[in-house]
C-alpha cells in the first residue's frame, strides 16, 4: 500500500498574528476554546494514516513543544514512525542553503529513513477537519509530480488576498500560481509531493542559491512538473492575522459552522486537559458562547469564547471576546470587542473595550 | 524488584444496589461528575500518592471498566517496572475460579504480590468518591508499629447503623469491631481502605483459604481473627469529603453535593487532580436563549434549553424548549422539549 508521510513546515508563519505570537509560534496560537492552530493539520494526518510527522520550526517553539509533548494526544507516540520537531541545528561550515531550505537540507534523513514515497506539506494556517485519503488517491490516479489541496470561498475575506491563487487547465493540471486577488481557488498550503522529487528540487534549489522551496522549486517550475490539483469544497477557514484569527474564532458560534467543523468528521485532536466539566454557578448568565472545560462562571457571557479554566466572577461581563486559558475576570469588570491572552487578571470593576472591527488585545500574564 | 508497598484496588463488585445504573456495567465503571468513571478517584489518589504499584481486580461485566483503565496512561500508571496490572479471575493446572469474597480475590493474586517482596499491602476499592493520600496513612502505619491499620471516618450518630464500627483507645488502637451495630457506642467507620504487614496477611489468607464456613472477607474474616489473635490494629483518622455511592440515593446525593462551592474542588482541585479518559469532544455551545444555573457541563454539549442544577456528560445535546432539572445526563443524550 503506498503511504505518505508529514511534514508541517512552519518557516513562513512568523509573527502573524502581532502580539499574540511576540513569545509563540502562530501554529501553538489557540484556537476554538480548546484547540491550537496545529491540532488541525496535525490531526488531518493523524486522521490520513500518516504516522511519521516532521515540524520544521525556526523560532518561538517552547510552546509548541510543551503543547505536542511525545506526540501521545495524536497517537504519535510511535515505535514505527511518530512525532518529529526538528528545530534549528545547524552546524555544517559547509551549508550554503538559504531560507527553508536550510530545513530541508539539515533533516534529508528524515524524508530518507521514511519508507513512504510520497510527502504530505502543510503549514498550519488551513482551518480544516478531514481526510486527505481522497487527495491522496487522486495524486496516485493522475500520476503526478505534485498535488495541491485547492478551495474557494463564497464570501471573499481579507485573509484570502494574501494566499496564493491557482489557475488550472479542464483537467484539472495547475497552469499558473499567482497573488491575483480577482481569482477564486486558493491554493490551501497542502500538498502532495513525490518523495524523489522532493530531494532532487532540493539539492537544485540550494545548488541555485534559492531561498524557498515551494516558490523555487514548485511553482517557478510548472513547465517541467506535473503539477495537480484536488478541490476541498467541505469547512475550512484561514488564520494569517489578529482580524481572521477573531473572525473565524467567533463564526463558530454559529451551530452550522460548529457542527461543520467539529461534528461531520473524526474528533479534532488535542492536548488532554484533564479539566473538571466547566462550573455555571448561581448567577451565570451565559447564551451564544462557546466554552470549554474547568470554567468556573458566575457572571454574564454572551458572543464569547472561553478557553479552559477560566474564571468569570459575579456581575461581570464578557461580550464579543476571546479569553484564553485561566484568564480571572473578577467582579464586575466589564469586557467587549477583546482578546485575553492566557493568564490575564482582570481586576475587579475594571472595563476594557475594543472596536468589533479591531478587537483590542491584553498580552499574556497582564493584571489589569 | 522490591516495592515497599503493593496497592491493591478491588473493583469486581457488582454494586447491585445502584440498580439499572450496573446491569452491565461494573460499579467502578459507573459514571461520574459529567466526565470521570467512580474507579478514577481511587486511581488517581493512587497517582497523587506516589502509589505506583497496582493491581486492579475485576471481575463483573468488566468490558467498560477494563476498557477504561487499559494500561493505567491517564493516571501514569504506564510505568517500565511496576504500573497499574489487570487481575482477573484466571485458571491454572491445578483449576481456578471466580473470586469469592474480598480476601479470597488477594489470596488467588499472591504470586502477583510477592513478584515485588513488599513489606506492604495496600487494600482499596473503586467505589467511593474522596480525596485521600495513601502515603500519609502509611506513614502513620509505621511510626505506630501496627500489624494492619484501617482507615476510619467519623460519622454522624444517626448514621452509625450503616457502617462497620470500629473502638479504638486514645492511641487509636483498635480493640473492638461491630459490624451495622443498632446502638453503637463509636461513631468511627471503617473505610474499607486498609494496611497490612504483608507476611503477617499472607499467614491469615492461607490460613483462611482453609476454612470451608469461611466467607473470605476482610471485614467479617480476616479483620476480626486477627484481632482475636491480639495483633496491632490501629485506626487511621482521614478527614474530609468521603462518600459511599453504592445506592441511586447516595449516588444523586454526591452529585448534587458538587454544586456546593467548596465540594465543587473534589473535580477541580489543582493539588490533587482527578484524572480519566478524554473522548476529544469539542468546546460546549451555548446557543442564544439557553439558561443555565447551578450546572456541570463538558465538552461537545450543545445546549438552547433550560438546564438547573444538572449535570451533563459529555456530547448532551439540550434542544430548544427542552427543560432540565436536577438530573444528570450520560454521554450522548438528545433531549428535546
Amino acid at each position: 500500500m503506498e503511504t505518505m508521510m508529514g511534514l508541517i513546515n512552519l518557516e513562513h508563519e512568523q509573527d502573524f498574528l502581532e502580539e499574540l505570537t511576540y513569545f509563540r509560534s502562530g501554529a501553538s496560537m489557540p484556537f476554538a476554546a480548546r484547540y491550537r492552530l496545529i491540532d488541525f493539520t496535525l490531526s488531518n494526518m493523524v486522521r490520513s494514516n500518516i504516522q511519521e510527522v516532521a515540524i520544521f520550526a525556526r523560532n518561538k517553539y517552547r510552546s509548541l513543544m510543551d503543547h505536542l509533548g511525545s506526540g501521545a494526544d495524536w497517537d504519535l507516540d510511535r515505535r514505527h514512525g511518530g512525532l518529529f520537531i526538528l528545530p534549528p541545528d545547524w552546524n555544517d561550515p559547509t551549508d550554503i542553503s538559504k531560507g527553508d531550505l536550510k530545513h530541508f537540507h539539515n533533516n534529508l534523513d528524515y524524508f530518507k529513513r521514511g519508507k513512504s514515497d510520497y510527502v504530505l506539506i502543510s503549514g498550519s494556517q488551513f482551518i480544516s477537519n478531514t481526510v486527505y485519503d481522497d487527495l491522496f488517491q487522486h495524486h496516485l490516479d493522475n500520476k503526478a509530480d505534485v498535488t495541491l489541496l485547492t478551495t474557494s470561498y463564497d464570501t471573499p475575506l481579507p485573509e484570502h488576498d494574501k494566499c496564493m491563487k491557482v489557475d488550472i487547465d479542464e483537467n484539472g493540471w495547475v497552469t499558473g500560481l499567482s497573488n491575483d486577488r480577482k481569482k477564486q481557488r486558493i491554493f490551501s498550503g497542502v500538498y502532495i509531493i513525490n518523495k524523489a522529487l522532493l530531494l532532487d528540487v532540493i539539492q537544485d534549489c540550494i545548488a541555485h542559491y534559492k531561498d524557498h522551496f515551494f516558490l523555487d522549486g514548485i511553482s517557478a517550475n510548472l513547465e517541467n512538473l506535473n503539477v495537480q490539483s484536488y478541490h476541498y469544497d467541505g469547512y475550512s477557514a484561514i488564520v494569517n492575522s489578529v482580524d481572521s484569527y477573531y473572525r473565524q474564532n467567533m463564526k463558530l458560534l454559529e451551530k452550522t459552522a460548529y457542527k461543520d467543523l467539529f461534528l461531520t468528521g473524526e474528533h479534532v485532536l488535542t492536548k488532554v486537559g484533564n479539566q473538571a466539566p466547566s462550573n455555571y454557578q448561581e448567577h451565570a448568565n451565559v447564551d451564544h458562547s462557546l466554552i470549554a472545560t474547568g470554567c468556573e462562571i458566575n457572571g454574564e457571557v454572551t458572543n464569547s469564547i472561553l478557553f479552559r479554566g477560566v474564571k468569570v466572577h459575579k456581575d461581570a461581563v464578557i461580550k464579543n471576546s476571546i479569553i484564553m486559558q485561566r484568564c480571572n475576570i473578577e467582579a464586575g469588570a466589564h469586557l467587549e470587542n477583546v482578546i485575553l491572552d492566557k493568564d490575564v487578571t482582570i481586576t475587579k470593576n475594571q472595563a476594557l473595550h475594543g472596536a468589533k472591527e479591531k478587537p483590542f488585545v491584553i498580552a499574556k500574564r497582564k493584571k489589569i | 524488584m522490591k516495592k515497599e508497598c503493593v496497592t491493591m484496588l478491588l473493583a469486581g463488585g457488582v454494586g447491585k444496589r445502584l440498580g439499572l445504573l450496573t446491569k452491565n456495567l461494573a460499579k467502578p465503571a459507573v459514571p461520574f461528575g459529567g466526565r470521570y468513571r467512580i474507579i478514577d478517584f481511587a486511581l488517581s489518589n493512587c497517582l497523587n500518592s506516589h502509589m505506583y504499584t497496582v493491581g486492579v481486580l475485576t471481575q463483573y461485566s468488566p468490558l467498560a471498566l477494563h476498557k477504561h483503565i487499559g494500561v493505567g496512561k491517564p493516571w501514569d500508571l504506564d510505568r517500565l517496572d511496576d504500573g497499574l496490572t489487570t487481575l482477573s479471575p484466571f485458571i491454572e493446572n491445578e483449576g481456578g475460579n471466580w473470586y469469592h469474597g474480598t480476601a479470597d480475590a488477594i489470596t488467588k493474586n499472591i504470586k502477583y504480590i510477592e513478584g515485588y517482596d513488599p513489606d506492604y499491602v495496600l487494600v482499596i476499592s473503586g467505589d467511593h468518591i474522596y480525596h485521600m493520600d495513601y502515603d500519609k496513612m502509611l506513614q502513620q502505619h509505621k511510626e505506630t508499629n501496627a500489624d494492619v491499620t484501617i482507615s476510619v471516618i467519623e460519622v454522624p450518630w444517626k448514621d452509625t447503623s450503616r457502617f462497620g464500627i470500629l473502638h479504638a483507645d486514645e492511641n487509636l488502637r483498635i480493640n473492638a469491631f461491630e459490624e451495622k451495630p443498632t446502638n453503637a457506642t463509636s461513631n468511627l467507620a471503617s473505610m474499607g481502605i486498609y494496611i497490612f504487614n504483608w507476611k503477617l496477611l499472607k499467614e491469615y489468607l492461607l490460613q483462611d483459604a482453609e476454612l470451608e464456613d469461611s466467607d473470605h472477607d476482610f471485614g467479617k474474616n480476616i479483620l476480626p481473627t486477627m484481632l482475636a489473635d491480639h495483633q496491632e490494629l490501629y485506626a487511621y483518622q482521614f478527614e474530609g469529603y468521603w462518600k459511599d455511592v453504592g445506592t441511586i440515593q447516595s449516588y444523586w446525593e454526591a452529585h448534587m453535593d458538587l454544586f456546593d462551592k467548596d465540594l465543587a474542588k473534589l473535580l477541580s482541585n489543582k493539588d490533587w487532580s482527578i484524572y480519566s479518559h478524554d473522548s476529544q469532544f469539542p468546546a460546549q455551545l451555548i446557543e442564544e436563549n439557553a439558561v443555565v444555573h447551578r450546572s456541570l457541563i463538558n465538552n461537545g454539549c450543545i445546549v438552547s434549553g433550560k438546564i438547573d442544577s444538572s449535570v451533563l456528560f459529555e456530547n448532551v445535546v439540550v434542544g430548544e424548549g427542552a427543560k432540565i432539572n436536577q438530573s444528570i445526563y450520560y454521554s450522548s443524550w438528545c433531549t428535546d422539549r
